[in-house]
């Protein structure tokens, strides 16, 4: 950007003085949507201009919905000034609808107009578009058994861990008994139990809810132990010299101070129980995520593949988006005392 | 405003505190480490007691013996005529660190207590008093970690007073402040205790802030702490830094300390 002294200004009057910075900064504002835009043209017309070298129903489709997006993105971004908060997220994701268009555009060009990559394994965007439009009732069967599965599992796990932990935090009897079998067990991958419990429990589906609830209890129960045992002797003083009676100090001391911790487990919980749910689904359950992808492979329908992992990362990754929010809720008096 | 007014002419009047012949004593690594030895200090209701002594010789074990934290190991503590076995809210201590929750809002920990005891419903106003009673009403929804040190020490200050303590107990709870908001919060507790007459133990490293709070001053010696002297303080309120009369009772503390070369 070029400077301009007050006299330069002056004389040359001000419409002349402001345009060159104006473009300047209205191609940094919205250069990356415009781009975006050209991406997805690129995409929508890879689609379009080449025959595929297979046969899928979709491509055509695709093409004009990769155009449609072009243009969302181009009067969103010229017109963001006039669509408030929608234009402002449609600015900050940007940058990355240009990647993404540009990704799509060479995955299509280099599968199905091309074939640079061994067909059946590489399927190319509008086949997996096809299984989302002609598999959905399957799909959606899979995903709800596996939220079905995976929540029971978590919950369960989630709630007998807090329970544990905050038990062997607080009493040391408890402790006493608890802690070697902890020591003993919990280090054991829940995986490891999947052949004895799926003939010991009556059900392939309990024996996946045990095997879930297991892998979500071990961490929960040893960071909310650890977090009950690291509470400040001092806040119990305080409360106890304010007449606080031993359940005030457990429910109102000891558990929310060791909340964040909690939490840690809580986490690392679910991570390990999403492990435990594929295995088991693809071993025992005949539903589910896991289970469809086994039956995908079964058929050498590697688009069904693809299709399912994307499904299966969203909902984890939404699982541990609603678990972040939650525990913001809970602990915004953190925030400050922290780093998030 | 009218709860303030209710909550200064409430009728809360001090205990009488008898420590008799308290003797107390840490296990360390298996050698016993003895605190206190043969302390004994009656308190009359509503006065008010600085204690001075060295560094690491029992103070803060006294104190925690007499909320009821501990138990001591020889003597009995008494809060008119009761034997002291347990903590109670009618004798509440502040600590040298504020010890806020960091988890509860200003009002929040206010109200701790009456929370603990099962009467915040009906006592909400109490809560809204004592914050008045520091002037951090405005805070009221502030997080602990949002307050300065000085104004911590207010909050833990209302935390106590909400539950109208007979005998409040204070465990050097000025001693991180800078000076000028030292000076300003021992006029105000000097006004507290003058309103609510409540029985005052404080402890404190300081000898010319036992003197212009205290009715008495009780001297320590080293480890394990033994009564060296009790001096009266017998000068109205508000007392003068400049006093020559407090000036000679600090050199004369200040000489039981062991600081006459100095001084
Ligand atoms: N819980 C404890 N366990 C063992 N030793 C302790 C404990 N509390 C205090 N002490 C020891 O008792 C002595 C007196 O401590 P304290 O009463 O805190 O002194 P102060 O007069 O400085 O307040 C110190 O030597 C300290 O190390
Ligand atoms: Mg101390």
């Amino acid at each position: 950007m070029s400077t301009y002294s007050l006299s330069d200004g002056l004389a040359s009057g001000a419409p002349r003085l402001s345009r060159a910075p104006l473009l300047a900064s209205w191609i940094r504002v919205s250069g990356a949507g415009i781009l975006a835009s050209v991406a997805w043209i690129a995409f929508g017309l890879s689609c379009l201009w080449w025959a595929d070298v297979g046969d899928w129903s979709r491509t055509h489709s695709l093409g004009i919905a990769a155009l449609v997006i072009a243009a969302i993105a181009l009067f969103g971004t010229v017109g963001a000034d006039y669509l408030g908060s929608a234009g402002k997220a449609l600015h900050k994701r940007a940058p990355w609808l240009v990647a993404l268009g540009m990704f799509l555009c060479v995955w299509e060009v280099a599968t199905a107009k091309f074939a640079w990559l061994p067909l059946p394994f590489f399927p190319p965007p509008q086949a997996i578009i096809e299984v989302y439009t002609d598999d959905l009732p399957k799909l959606l069967d899979s995903v709800f058994a596996s939220v079905k599965l995976q929540l029971g599992g978590y919950l369960i796990g989630a709630t007998v861990g807090f329970l544990t932990g905050v038990s062997i935090g607080w009493s040391r009897a408890v402790g006493y008994w608890v802690h070697p079998v902890l020591r003993f067990i919990g280090p054991l991958p829940a995986t490891a139990w999947l052949p004895i419990a799926f003939f010991t429990f009556p059900s392939s589906w309990s024996a996946s809810t045990f095997l879930i609830a297991l892998a979500t209890g071990f961490p929960v129960t040893v960071l909310t132990w650890s977090g009950v045992a690291s509470v400040s002797n001092a806040y119990y003083d305080v409360a106890r010299t304010l007449g606080a009676k031993p359940s005030f100090l457990v429910l109102k001391v000891a558990i929310p101070a060791a909340l964040p911790h909690v939490f840690v487990g809580l986490f690392m919980g679910l991570g390990s129980s999403f492990a435990v749910l594929v295995v088991a689904e693809m071993i025992g359950v005949k539903a589910g995520l896991g289970w469809y992808l086994q039956w995908a492979q079964g058929w050498a329908a590697y688009a069904n593949m693809y299709a399912a992992l994307i499904v299966m990362s969203l909902l984890c990754s939404g699982a541990i988006t609603l678990l972040f929010s939650i525990r913001d809720r809970l602990l915004v008096w953190q925030k400050g005392t922290v780093k998030w | 405003m009218v709860a303030l007014a209710e909550a200064i002419t409430h009728p809360a009047a001090g205990a009488a505190l008898d420590i008799e012949q308290v003797g107390h004593a840490f296990d360390i690594d298996g050698t016993e480490l003895p605190v206190l030895s043969d302390v004994s200090i009656s308190v009359e209701p509503g006065e008010f007691v600085a204690l001075l002594g060295p560094s690491g010789c029992g103070k803060s074990t006294l104190l925690r013996l007499v909320a009821g934290l501990d138990r001591p190991k020889a003597g009995t503590l008494r809060e008119d005529e009761a034997r002291i076995t347990r903590p109670h809210p009618s004798r509440v201590v502040v600590f040298q660190d504020p010890t806020l929750f960091p988890w509860r809002s200003v009002w929040d920990n206010v109200a701790l207590g009456l929370e603990a005891q099962g009467i915040l419903k009906s006592q909400r106003h109490r809560v809204d008093a004592a914050l008045d009673l520091v002037g951090l009403s405005s805070f009221r929804n502030a997080y602990p970690h949002q307050l300065s040190g000085g104004m911590a020490q207010r909050v833990a200050l209302a935390r106590a007073l909400v539950n109208d303590p007979k005998i409040l107990i204070l465990d050097e709870p000025l001693g991180k402040l800078d000076s000028l908001t030292r000076i300003t919060m021992q006029a105000e507790l000097v006004a507290l205790w003058q309103r609510k007459g409540f029985t005052t133990l404080l402890v404190t490293h300081d000898a010319e802030e036992a003197l212009v709070l205290a009715n008495r001053v009780i001297v320590f010696s080293d480890r394990p702490a033994r009564v060296k002297a009790d001096i009266r303080v017998d000068r109205p309120y508000p007392r003068h830094r400049g006093d020559p009369y407090l000036a000679d009772l600090r050199r004369q503390i200040l000489g039981l300390l062991g600081l006459d070369a100095t001084w």
